[in-house]
């Protein structure tokens, strides 16, 4: 019996390490079950929507739940990213749009330097409110890994379209209208 | 009337010397640390590799901010706080000791805790199985008289 306890215990330390291995990769993965759950039309409420976060270029913090009853344009992005730039002055047109029917668009800066996103803001003339996620976990609890990435919600607070990567003009109408709808 | 302008002429010139040094002194603050050290230390947020291999406009910007710091006399621990508030905890090299991350420095003691236990528990077996082996080799082979008297004419025949 003594003989077989130590392959037994080696057996179980190098399962431990493997399920540790296991568990680090799964976690540090995005998440895509709330693109599931849209694309199945369960719209899923928005994850940490109460969550306080610095106000970029003012003091204070604001959560995405003190928008609730607003359509919302969560746009998730950063000072050094390309398509960020690219897509800019259609959210700005869209936060035109959106004001006139009580909506607006929320930019979330992550992974970037606050005066660098002020640079950018002031660059391309944004006027929709911008907050800062400085550690990451609100964009991780959306799945978010990449830049840019736009998430529409409806005025009950849940997601009714989402889309990875710069966003597009008819992308936006549809969801914006189906938010509105529903 | 020259009294009054002349010592308010000498608050002026001594308000201005002092303002002076004072900004002297804040634009020559002693530096604690270098670029080169905090470098090491963290990670450009953008290309997931440490910044002092990293070579991307990111990595630039990080590069400005950290030595404007260093300019303005904070020390490593500040920087790297200020750094953490800007880009979040994923811009240190080193994990924090929390959480999950905490793993980084539990396992590897672990595993070293483990061998050991596995060295203390083996090595005496080890040990014990040495020195029974010499015994059981030292004992010469037994030669019946027959063998014995051939191995002495052999070899008294090579002689």
């Amino acid at each position: 019996m003594r003989r077989r306890i130590l392959p037994i215990l080696a057996t179980l330390a190098g399962a431990c390490v493997v399920a540790l291995l296991v568990y680090g990769v799964s976690a540090q993965s995005p998440n895509r079950t709330l693109d599931e759950l849209v694309r199945r039309g369960d719209y899923p409420p928005a994850p940490q929507a109460a969550r306080m976060l610095p106000v970029l270029g003012a003091s204070g913090k604001r959560s995405l739940a003190s928008l609730r009853g607003k359509v919302v344009v969560l746009n998730f992005w950063a000072s050094w990213c390309e398509p960020c730039a690219a897509e800019a002055p259609l959210l700005e047109r869209t936060q035109s749009t959106l004001q006139r029917h009580d909506g607006t668009v929320l930019g979330v800066t992550y992974l970037d330097a606050s005066p660098d996103s002020e640079r950018f803001v002031r660059r391309y003339h944004l006027t929709y409110p911008v907050l800062r996620d400085t550690t990451g976990e609100f964009a991780h609890s959306y799945g978010t890994d990449q830049l840019p990435e736009s998430f529409v919600i409806d005025r009950r607070g849940r997601i009714v379209a989402i889309s990875r990567g710069q966003v597009e003009a008819r992308f936006l109408t549809r969801a914006v209208a189906l938010a509105e709808r529903s | 009337m020259r009294g009054p302008a002349a010592l308010l002429a000498c608050l002026a010139l001594v308000s201005a010397a002092v303002g002076a040094s004072a900004d002297a002194a804040a634009s020559t603050a002693k530096p604690r640390t270098t670029l080169l050290a905090v470098e090491r230390q963290v990670m450009c947020v953008t290309c997931k590799i440490p910044l002092q291999e990293a070579q991307s406009p990111q990595a630039d910007l990080e590069r400005e901010y950290i030595q404007d710091l260093v300019d303005e006399g904070d020390s490593e621990a500040q920087i790297k706080r200020a750094l953490v508030s800007q880009y979040g905890p994923s811009v240190l090299a080193l994990p924090a000791a929390h959480g999950f991350d905490l793993a980084v420095y539990l396992v590897p003691a672990a595993v070293v805790l483990a061998l050991l236990a596995t060295l203390a528990l083996l090595l005496p077996r080890w040990r014990r199985r040495g020195r029974e082996r010499p015994a059981t080799v030292a004992a010469p082979p037994t030669l019946s008289a027959a063998d014995e008297a051939r191995l002495e004419s052999d070899i008294a025949r090579f002689d």
